[in-house]
């Protein structure tokens, strides 16, 4: 059966419950579903606020890819990918990421996968608003987080 | 020359200056490197947005591309800083 596949950008915020239980009404095939949410974090107070810019039509197209290797390395039941832009307060959710398998291994990686590609492929930028006032600074791209997509070896 | 529209995002938009602008590009410019390079030289917000070329990344019809690739037939050209988002 071929997976059920969602995946939005959208300014308004998600529904993390609402997502999950769609995965898991998909069948009784589903044996695990598994979710990230990624935080808008106040950084001990020093933030107000993160705005996300993004590339309105490519940033549906990237994810689209992504999720498109996701299914084709995974027997994933379904997969779903949100991703937020605008203005983000603290305690926010910017991403989400949930898989349905009929095993954890497949749901765990995918989601996995999927967030390290969200990360350096997807085009979103975010921008710091801090609490005294400057408009703050662009954040840069971690080493880290090219690391992390480099292990799955793909040829994206 | 080829028009061609250019799109900037994030801190490459701040300090050009414009979200997007359709310029014309001389035949010699074939690749994304030499259209950075190209630009580099409109202005000194361009110079100021392409300092590090290196680190720009660049966009052709909304697909990743590296600096060596070709411009011909291209609709749509994005500059943007590495991607923060997640």
């Amino acid at each position: 059966m071929e997976p059920r596949i969602v995946f939005r950008v959208q300014a308004e915020p998600f529904d993390i419950a609402k997502e999950i239980d769609a995965l898991a009404g998909l069948g009784e095939d589903v044996g695990a579903v598994t979710s990230f949410t990624g935080y808008c974090r106040s950084e001990g107070g020093r933030l107000l606020a993160l705005e996300l810019e993004h590339y309105p039509g490519m940033a549906e197209e990237e994810i689209g890819r992504v999720v498109q290797e996701a299914v084709t390395r995974w027997p994933l039941t379904g997969l779903t990918v949100i991703h937020r832009f605008g203005m983000m307060r603290p305690g926010d959710g910017i991403v989400l990421v949930a898989t349905a398998s009929s095993h954890r291994l497949a749901a765990f990686e995918a989601a996995e996968f999927l967030m390290d590609y969200l990360k350096t492929r997807a085009p979103f930028w975010k921008k710091e608003h801090r609490a005294e006032g400057s408009s703050g600074e662009w954040i840069e791209t971690k080493e880290l987080d090219d690391r992390a997509a480099s292990r799955w070896q793909t040829s994206m | 020359m080829t028009e061609i529209k250019l799109i900037y995002f994030a801190w490459v938009r701040e300090r050009i200056g414009l979200a997007e602008e359709r310029v014309d590009v001389p035949a010699s410019v074939t690749s994304v490197a030499e259209l950075a390079a190209w630009l580099q030289l409109r202005g000194e917000e361009y110079a100021y947005a392409f300092e590090n070329p290196a680190i720009v990344r660049a966009a052709i019809d909304r697909k990743h591309v590296k600096p060596d690739a070709l411009i011909a037939g291209a609709q749509e050209i994005a500059f943007f800083p590495p991607m923060t988002g997640g």
